[in-house]
């Protein structure tokens, strides 16, 4: 057992931007817009760590595909605690229909060629609200999968994963290798601190192409359009249940 | 030498003012205020005798000097009033108790008044009718904003037409080339800053209260804020004023020029006369451009005088791109804890600073930033910190900061102090005022804008105690005189503190403000019992 685990950290806009829908329609404005990691990226980077600092697990490495500024993506999960990184380039038309069954054959490679014996992702990223590169990356590896995981416990060749369902909480334990996917009450990111970000300087990132890995980068799907959502219409406030009743009768609701 | 004499004697056969309820010495009484009349000025002896007797058993058998006065003899609302209001002012003359109740008491919970109504114009013109009639009937009336205030000025004392301007919010124009922003004095901060985002632009004040403050209470209190240190006060921001005065007519001086030299410059007297000289109804602003690049640090220091070296490597390092240097103790930290339920985001110093930076280039920024804190850490000024450049992560820092005050309210009874001193002598109040109360107090806290030399000084009880308000007044305002501070840096005087004002201005400048006040507002309708200590009544 290799003792290393693989986390997946994704660039996405920040979550407290206001979002434009791009004039053409084609997608969202991205340029200039203040971007940083998926927040379930980083409950994953924090898992990781935790796991590191309880001498459960020996190295941490982070992953992202993507343009240049990945990298800085890389190095927050670096100052988080992750050894090193991985920058898989992906940049221009590649990157704009980079969907999550490429990333999930991405990943998979780098799983193999790493020897991973776990691989943590975020259960979802707040841009495109898939949820399905965990659960393709276990399938393509052929991996038991803990998904939408709230609490996470290793054991000999196992773990043990409680996750949040609808219902209720549901406990697995599965082998490992395995895929896990962070739910928002897995644990609170730490801060990055002063120290820990000098240090990242220092850390290594390695750079690796699609090709290399062998993965075929072409989508199978087209988007259309993107649009906002409809406005929000103003309610009416009326002085009496007269009033209230008319209204109902004019809009064909009573 | 004779017609000081003189005047000392007249002076010693005048009435004795009913406010001071002190055995003052015949030497500390007015009469009542004349233009005519030489300004009345004292001497130091007699202001030792009028701040001992001002606080000479505040125990609870006299009143203490932030107390409220005796109700001056305004009219009281009749139904005819109420009728004229409903005319001008239709659906929005308010009496209903429980939507008065909330306008009558102020944001700590601390003052309560009782008026009967709230009035809710829309336009200047119901504002100048408003104030036209109150003048003429000698009624009372509390201008109010947001409501936001710590020290009592925003709700009436005892039944004093409220006159919200919650209504009042329409932004009247931006010019996006110089930065100009015209709007109704109703207009909440938070509005105006969103409003201006999308204009390239950012309001050049910012606040904790910045959800519910409107703009027109911000210039009548001059606030401060967060942004103070780069941006300046509102005497330099803002560029016009239009304003109601106490007889209702309206001075219009909503000029959206950088460079007016053409006679005295009116608005700067409404600056901060906390709604005492006329009602400001619209304002004009000089908005920056938003900045491209905001980064927060977060830093712990182990000593004061740690921070303090670091502001100076900040200023020296960090040079135009500072745009605030805040800082909270120990005590603020463990309150937020506490109360809040946050969580630090490093670990624990006895001192902690948030250094923002505004920027037009993130690299170069960055660049400056990394710089600053190599060597502040290689220096081992600072000894542990984190760095935001997410807009997310950013405000989770700056709640840290601003979250305060809220904190504060969960612990109990708040005795609130914002001074402003010697930016070197700044935490030594708080250390000689924990000193000072032992255990009497449950916790003692100081944090605020050190970079413009002002802390917010708290002190909190289980329950209202006036043993422990005597022991902090006036050892407070006495050690701020004696470092030559301000009693008040930026939250005004209000109800809580006019009587306290002769600690940091000399009594000729208390009696010209008198002189003014009579002289915009003779009736004294305008916030009766605020700003002005009681004797210039």
């Amino acid at each position: 057992m290799s003792g290393r685990v693989l986390v997946g950290v994704k660039r996405v806009i920040d979550y407290a931007v206001k979002i434009r829908v791009k004039p053409d329609h084609t997608g969202v404005v991205t340029d200039g817009v203040k971007h940083s990691m998926n927040p379930f990226c980083e409950i994953a980077v924090e898992e990781a760590v935790k796991l590191k600092e309880k001498k459960l697990i020996k190295e941490v490495v982070a992953v992202s595909c993507g343009p240049q500024q990945s990298q800085e993506t890389i190095r927050t999960a670096l100052a988080m605690g992750a050894d090193r990184g991985i920058h898989v380039e992906v940049s221009g038309k590649d990157y704009e229909s980079l969907g999550p069954l490429q990333v999930s054959k991405i990943l998979a490679a780098l799983a193999k060629s790493e020897e991973a014996q776990l691989v943590i992702l975020g259960k979802q990223a707040i841009d495109d609200d898939c949820n399905q590169t965990g659960q393709m990356t276990a399938a393509l590896l052929d991996w038991p999968q803990g998904t939408f995981a709230s609490e996470v416990s290793l054991e000999e060749g196992k773990v043990k994963v409680v996750r949040e369902i609808d219902g209720g909480l549901e406990t697995i334990r599965i082998n490992t290798p395995a895929v896990l996917t962070a739910d928002l009450r897995l644990n609170t990111p730490r801060y990055a601190t002063l120290p820990n970000i000098m240090k990242a300087k220092k850390k290594k990132i390695t750079n690796v192409k699609p090709a290399d890995l062998g993965v075929d980068l072409t989508s199978r799907l087209e988007v259309l359009s993107v649009d906002e959502p409809p406005q929000r219409q103003a309610g009416i406030k009326v002085e009496t249940v007269e009033d209230l009743v008319s209204k109902l009768k004019e809009v064909g609701k009573v | 030498m004779l017609r000081v004499f003189q005047r000392t004697s007249r002076l010693s056969r005048a009435p004795r003012h009913p406010c001071i309820q002190s055995a003052a010495s015949p030497t500390a009484q007015f009469l009542p205020v004349d233009l005519q009349s030489p300004l009345p000025v004292w001497g130091s002896a007699q202001f030792k005798v009028f701040c001992q007797n001002l606080h000479k058993e505040t125990d609870g058998h006299r009143p203490s000097p932030a107390a409220a006065p005796e109700r001056r003899p305004f009219s009281r609302l009749s139904g005819e009033d109420l009728d004229y209001f409903r005319t001008i002012l239709p659906g929005r003359t308010i009496t209903d108790p429980d939507l008065v109740e909330s306008s009558n008491v102020d944001w700590l919970k601390s003052v309560r008044g009782s008026s009967e109504v709230v009035l809710r114009p829309q336009t200047t013109e119901e504002v100048s009718q408003i104030l036209r009639y109150c003048n003429k009937g000698n009624l009372a009336v509390n201008p109010q904003g947001g409501n936001t205030g710590l020290v009592g000025g925003s709700v009436p004392v005892y039944d004093e037409i409220i006159l919200s301007t919650s209504l009042m919010n329409n932004i009247l124009s931006f010019d996006n080339i110089s930065g100009v922003l015209t709007c109704q004095a109703g207009c909440v901060l938070e509005n105006l800053s969103q409003f201006l985002e999308e204009q390239d632009h950012i309001m050049p004040l910012d606040l904790g209260a910045k959800g519910s403050c409107q703009i027109g209470g911000n210039v009548a209190t001059n606030a401060g804020g967060l942004r103070l240190l780069r941006y300046g006060s509102l005497h330099g921001t803002v560029l016009g004023l239009e304003v109601v005065l106490a007889g209702g007519q309206v001075l219009d001086c909503l000029a959206t020029l950088r460079k007016d030299n053409t006679g005295y410059d009116l608005k700067q007297l409404f600056i901060g006369s906390e709604g005492t000289l006329g009602v400001i109804t619209a304002v004009s602003i000089l908005c920056p451009r938003k900045p491209k690049s905001v980064n927060v640090v977060f830093l712990g220091c182990e000593t004061f005088e740690q921070l303090l070296r670091a502001f100076q490597l900040c200023r020296g390092m960090l040079g135009e791109i500072l745009s605030a240097f805040e800082f909270l103790d120990s005590e603020c930290m463990r309150l937020l804890k506490t109360h809040l339920k946050l969580t630090n985001p490093i670990s624990d110093c006895p001192f902690y600073i948030l250094i923002e930076t505004s920027g037009s280039d993130p690299s170069h920024d960055e660049q400056k930033l990394h710089n600053f804190l190599e060597e502040a850490m290689t220096s081992l000024l600072v000894s542990d910190g984190t760095v935001a450049t997410e807009e997310s992560k950013i405000k989770a820092l700056w709640s840290m900061r601003e979250r305060v005050t809220e904190a504060l309210t969960h612990d109990g009874f708040n005795y609130k102090y914002d001074i402003s001193l010697p930016v070197e002598q700044i935490y030594h109040l708080v250390t000689d005022m924990r000193q000072h109360l032992g255990n009497r107090a449950k916790s003692v806290v100081g944090y605020g804008h050190v970079g413009d030399g002002n802390i917010h000084l708290n002190v909190t009880s289980a329950a209202r105690d006036p043993a422990l308000l005597a022991a902090i007044e006036p050892f407070v305002y006495e050690w701020t005189a004696r470092h030559h501070g301000s009693i008040s840096a930026e939250h005004g005087l209000g109800l809580k503190k006019r009587n306290y004002i002769h600690y940091s201005k000399s009594s000729q400048a208390v009696a010209l403000m008198g002189h003014i006040k009579t002289m915009l507002d003779p009736k004294g309708i305008l916030n009766p019992y605020k700003t002005l200590p009681d004797h210039l009544r």
